[in-house]
């Protein structure tokens, strides 16, 4: 393993002491229990937005805190929920008295600390709503499983949420624009190469030279299908067909598209495959009228990519279109 | 303690230390179930959780049992992480409530207490029997110790019949395939690997009969 680390233990304080040097200007990083919250936090009389989940994801959660956009983030270890305390302290700490929505990506372990830490919330008298991310069609969603991952639509719903809360818009409100967001969106991932836990400090996976893994979830867990390696447009063709064909998005409709980099892939190839997606879309009478292209939610060193699609009404469009001040995402602020 | 009608707030304590130190000792082997079907970190969660505990057990004011259980539970939950820091800290949460302020309890005590705590840990992870999750040693365990206290069995008897339960119900997760969790993801692949969970779970269930039981 060749990370640029110190001790594999103190990887998630010693990054959050970087981004607290980094960036005082938009947020304050809290520890033991730890979280990240915007530097102006609590905004009173704004609904507040928290999300969180394993670290290792980085821009997501951390890089998404700011006006606009989430209001505090959990880092847990890496690639294990955060735990109720955390999420508890976050909550207090950034409750401006309009109620906070926790914005959940459906893992086993991140549902239930948040249902506990919302739980706790909810004794104390803090208005919680929670809402679930579910956007990976790689996964059956069927009621022998966990259901659907939660991927790439999460940093759309933190955006187009942020701004809505943003816009004083109450809780329930704001709640709702999440679970809309969720039911419109849907994503696909894929690997090139596997990513290494630093405290495993071995491959999650193995993956031949020839191999890629279709449909792989953002901690390395398996997809639909081991399969040879083939051109970017074949692999997009079968990534958009999947996406396309699920939730289904259909001719005449305006689609935001989000090509992520797993955190190894360049930027060079994430265009090629843009390109290709909107080939293929293009194909089939459906417009991109906003796209999101970059590393956002990413596994690691992972090589690879997913592609995340958002049927796009005039308020997503809009509230995606408002202002955004943090370390990962900025526009017009 | 040997034979006794009762475990005092000391054994309790004795437990805790011998399942602390039984999960440190089987923290590699847990981690490897967990690898072929989940995440690979179950033994090192619960291993970090337990030595959170373990720097509690001397802060507790001695004597209430409930307290006792109750401070585990909010130490796993706050450190284990992942589903079992939930799962894990319900488990003794709810233990902790059925035991509030006890110094001392019976067989019975003990099966009203774990009936809680699996109900708890029920309603928190909305799993059923042969899901391939700890409940599959847990429902066992709490079955048994309620028909050995039914029949009047004596305590180490009791305990007995709940961790060899546990074990069998361990055991039976082999072939089955996961519905709740990331081994879940697997669909037929989690078939044939026994699941992490219902193994620290038996472990669980096998400390208390020997620290309990005077099988020690």
């Amino acid at each position: 393993m060749k990370k640029l680390i110190n001790d594999p233990a103190n990887v998630v304080r010693e990054a959050l002491q970087g981004i607290e040097a980094a960036h005082p200007d938009l947020v304050k990083v809290f520890y033991d229990p730890s979280y990240i919250t915007r530097a102006d936090a609590p905004v009173q009389g704004k609904v507040a937005l928290i999300s969180g989940g394993g670290s290792g994801h980085e821009p997501m959660h951390g890089g998404f805190v700011g006006q606009g956009m989430l209001d505090a983030a959990c880092p847990g270890e890496v690639f294990t929920s955060p735990t109720p305390d955390q999420m508890e302290a976050a909550t207090k700490a950034v409750d401006g008295g309009a109620g906070v929505v926790h914005l959940v990506k459906n893992y086993t372990g991140d549902v239930m600390n948040f249902e506990m830490a919302a739980e706790l919330c909810r004794t104390e008298g803090t208005d919680v709503e929670s809402v679930v991310i579910d956007d990976d069609v790689a996964v059956q969603d069927s009621l022998y499983t966990a259901g659907r991952r939660g991927v790439g639509a999460t940093v759309l719903m933190e955006k187009i949420a942020g701004a809505a809360a943003e816009q004083q818009r109450p809780l329930k409100v704001v709640a709702d624009i999440c679970r809309e967001v969720n039911a419109n969106a849907r994503s696909m991932g894929m690997a090139l190469t596997s990513c290494t836990v630093p405290a495993a400090g071995s491959p999650t996976f193995e993956l031949g030279d020839d191999e890629i893994e279709m449909g792989v979830g953002i901690h390395g867990e398996p997809g639909r299908e081991r399969m040879r390696m083939r051109q970017a447009s074949e692999i997009v063709d079968m990534m958009a067909t999947a996406i396309v064909d699920d939730l289904p998005f259909s001719k005449g409709d305006d689609v935001l598209a989000f090509v992520n980099g797993m955190g190894g892939t360049p930027l060079i190839e994430l265009y090629v495959v843009y390109s290709e997606l909107n080939r293929f879309l293009s194909g089939r009478g459906i417009t991109i009228s906003r796209n999101l292209i970059g590393s956002y939610i990413t596994s690691l060193e992972m090589a690879g990519c997913s592609i995340t699609l958002l049927k796009l009404s005039d308020d997503f469009t809009k509230l995606w279109d408002a202002p955004v001040k943090t370390a990962g995402l900025r526009w017009g602020a | 303690m040997s034979g006794a009608a009762s475990v005092s707030y000391h054994d309790v304590v004795t437990w805790l230390r011998t399942f602390t130190s039984t999960i440190a000792e089987n923290k590699q082997y847990l981690t490897e179930l967990d690898s072929a079907i989940g995440d690979a970190d179950h033994g090192i969660n619960m291993d970090r959780g337990l030595q959170a505990v373990l720097g509690k057990l001397d802060e507790v004011p001695p004597g209430d049992i409930g307290t006792l259980c109750k401070t585990v539970g909010m130490t796993l939950v706050s450190t284990v992480g992942g589903a079992g820091g939930p799962l894990y800290g319900t488990l003794f949460l709810q233990i902790g409530g059925a035991t509030a302020g006890k110094s001392e309890i019976s067989a019975a005590d003990w099966s009203a207490a774990l009936d809680a705590g699996v109900s708890g840990v029920q309603a928190r992870g909305k799993a059923q029997l042969g899901d391939k999750t700890m409940l599959d040693a847990l429902i066992p365990a709490r079955e048994a110790l309620a028909a050995a206290v039914a029949d009047g069995a004596e305590l180490p008897a009791a305990l007995r019949r709940s961790a060899d339960a546990a074990e069998e119900g361990m055991e039976a997760t082999i072939p089955l395939v996961a519905r709740k969790g990331r081994a879940s993801y697997l669909g037929e692949r989690s078939a044939g690997h026994q699941d992490p969970g219902a193994t620290s779970s038996a472990l669980l269930l096998r400390t208390v009969a020997d620290t309990w039981a005077g099988d020690a």
